[in-house]
């Protein structure tokens, strides 16, 4: 059965099964429910209410506003889709397409979980890994360069420019950061990755396995400075305040999306949202040791260690194992999405060649320096 | 090996169809108003649009397109560099080390060029 007509259906069906879970029912309300957790955060921190009244419609019942990302959707459908005239139509409607989908294909080689039922929680486990993502995230660029180019209007075509510029300057640093990662562990493939950090410490956190020798204690320095360069280049990848010049209000209007309305802006806010999620996903999955989280754990034969929650294990411990590991993950990514919120409603944006400046000569610079500071600790110090 | 990326077609393939359907069905659901003639002139605040609507714009943003491409290149080939790295030191071979060394401190003299003739200073 499982090989008809030479064809691994078990392998297709549950490939299907994650995908359709992971896209509808994890990522698709994460993102509507982080646009909420950003409006309801910001007021906070302006003094301010926030969206706290749509809950259950023809009741009386609010729900803190949890409704609020429901009816905007409903909404965003129900609203006028104008394509003006003066627009370059087929490129006006292939660039929301473009700005939504790299964020979800990115996901697919991103490891969520360990094992579940004997499925390993990643959609797609290919050994190029890392490579994959960038090739993909990098395809986003066109979403928005083409959104500012067929839009025909002033606004949109200094944003997709502006756009365009800072998303490659930023994919150097971040290409560059990663490099002491696979210097240290000579594999590109994620699952890999989240592996050796469960076993040997996450690379950010060495306090098990492998991670107590004095290397790995010295290996801290670059992985944090690759930890601080990569974290920032993915804020400005995902043009986030401080690095939103692409939609800078006071000058731009909305920038690339100035002339878009109902489902297609839709698509792009969404899609930033997305990438979001997909940018929190590679720092967790790279530094924070993706769905691993250590429990401190006494037993009388091995003392004070480390436990590691296997959703491998046979039964239902191995099944609560898988769904504690996932949990774990989307957790870890909720909380660095707070801080990407955080950040937005703190810092001011920068000035458009401060952010020239900090990409192309600070950040390179240091990244650079930081692969040559981990070869030679790993070279000298074996 | 080609098993492993029929995952990413599916993905892809859903992810496509996500943005493509939400588009369709805004399309049937979306109220249509009037069409008038202010509606279809590009968005400058409520004034009518003046000049170019694709302006001629600093000579800068290629010169940054130009230079990516090229640090990009050298970026792809640090990764097989980065993943091979690890045998050739259990190896003890230096090649390893400072043949990476050079070649980037030959792209080190194309950057400093361009930073002398001053492509990333976007204050000129």
């Amino acid at each position: 059965m499982n090989d008809f007509l030479g064809i691994d259906w078990f392998f297709l069906a549950t490939s299907l099964a994650k995908t359709l879970g992971i896209i509808f029912l994890v990522v698709l309300p994460m993102v509507s429910y982080t646009v909420y957790a950003e409006r309801r955060i910001s007021a906070l921190i302006q003094d301010r209410l926030g969206p706290n009244r749509t809950g259950i419609p023809f009741t009386n019942i609010h729900m803190e506003g949890l409704g609020q990302p429901i009816a905007d959707a409903v909404k965003f459908l129900l609203k006028e889709d104008l394509t003006p005239a003066h627009v370059n139509t087929f490129y006006f409607w292939l660039a929301p397409c473009l700005a939504m989908a790299p964020s979800l294909l990115t996901l697919s080689v991103i490891p969520f979980g360990s094992w579940l039922f004997g499925v390993p929680m990643v959609i797609a486990n290919v050994n190029i890994g890392i490579l994959f993502v960038f090739a993909i995230a990098s395809l986003s660029v066109y979403g928005i360069v083409l959104a500012g180019w067929s839009s025909n209007s002033k606004y949109s075509f200094l944003g997709g420019v502006r756009s365009t510029s800072q998303m490659i300057s930023y994919e150097l640093s971040l290409g560059l950061s990663v490099i002491p990662l696979f210097l240290l562990l000579g594999k590109l493939n994620l699952v890999d990755i989240v592996d050796y950090q469960a076993r040997n410490g996450w690379l950010l956190l060495p306090l098990w396995g492998e991670g107590l020798t004095l290397r790995r204690w010295l290996l801290l320095i670059p992985l944090l400075i690759s930890f601080v360069v990569f974290t920032i280049s993915i804020f400005a990848e995902t043009n986030r305040l401080p690095f939103d010049l692409p939609e800078a209000e006071t000058e731009l209007v909305a920038g690339y999306h100035t002339e878009y309305s109902s489902m297609k802006f839709a698509l792009f806010f969404l899609g930033e949202y997305a990438a979001m999620i997909t940018g929190s996903s590679l720092i967790v999955t790279l530094f924070l040791g993706g769905w691993h989280l250590p429990i401190p754990w006494w037993s009388s034969g091995a003392g004070f260690h480390f436990a590691l929650v296997d959703g491998a294990a046979p039964g239902i411990p191995g099944i609560l194992g898988g769904l504690f590991n996932i949990a774990t993950f989307f957790g870890k990514v909720a909380v660095l999405l707070a801080f990407f919120i955080w950040v937005r409603w703190t810092l001011p944006r920068f000035r458009y060649d401060q952010l020239m400046r900090l990409g192309w000569i600070f950040f390179f610079e240091i990244a650079l320096v930081n692969i040559f500071l981990t070869a030679g600790i790993l070279f000298y110090l074996p | 090996m080609i098993k492993d990326y029929l995952p990413i077609l599916i993905q892809a393939v859903v992810a496509i169809g996500f943005a493509a359907s939400a588009l369709v069905v805004s399309i049937i659901l979306g109220k249509a108003g009037k069409r008038n003639p202010t509606k279809d002139t590009a968005y400058e605040c409520g004034m009518l649009p003046e000049g170019n609507a694709q302006p001629r714009f600093s000579v800068k943003f290629y010169q940054v397109a130009m230079l990516f491409i090229l640090f990009d290149i050298e970026i792809v080939f640090m990764y097989p560099w980065a993943v091979v790295f690890r045998e050739f030191v259990r190896a003890h071979h230096p090649v390893i080390f400072w043949s990476m060394l050079s070649f980037v401190s030959i792209l080190t003299v194309g950057y400093v060029y361009a930073i002398k003739k001053g492509a990333l200073d976007w204050k000129k």
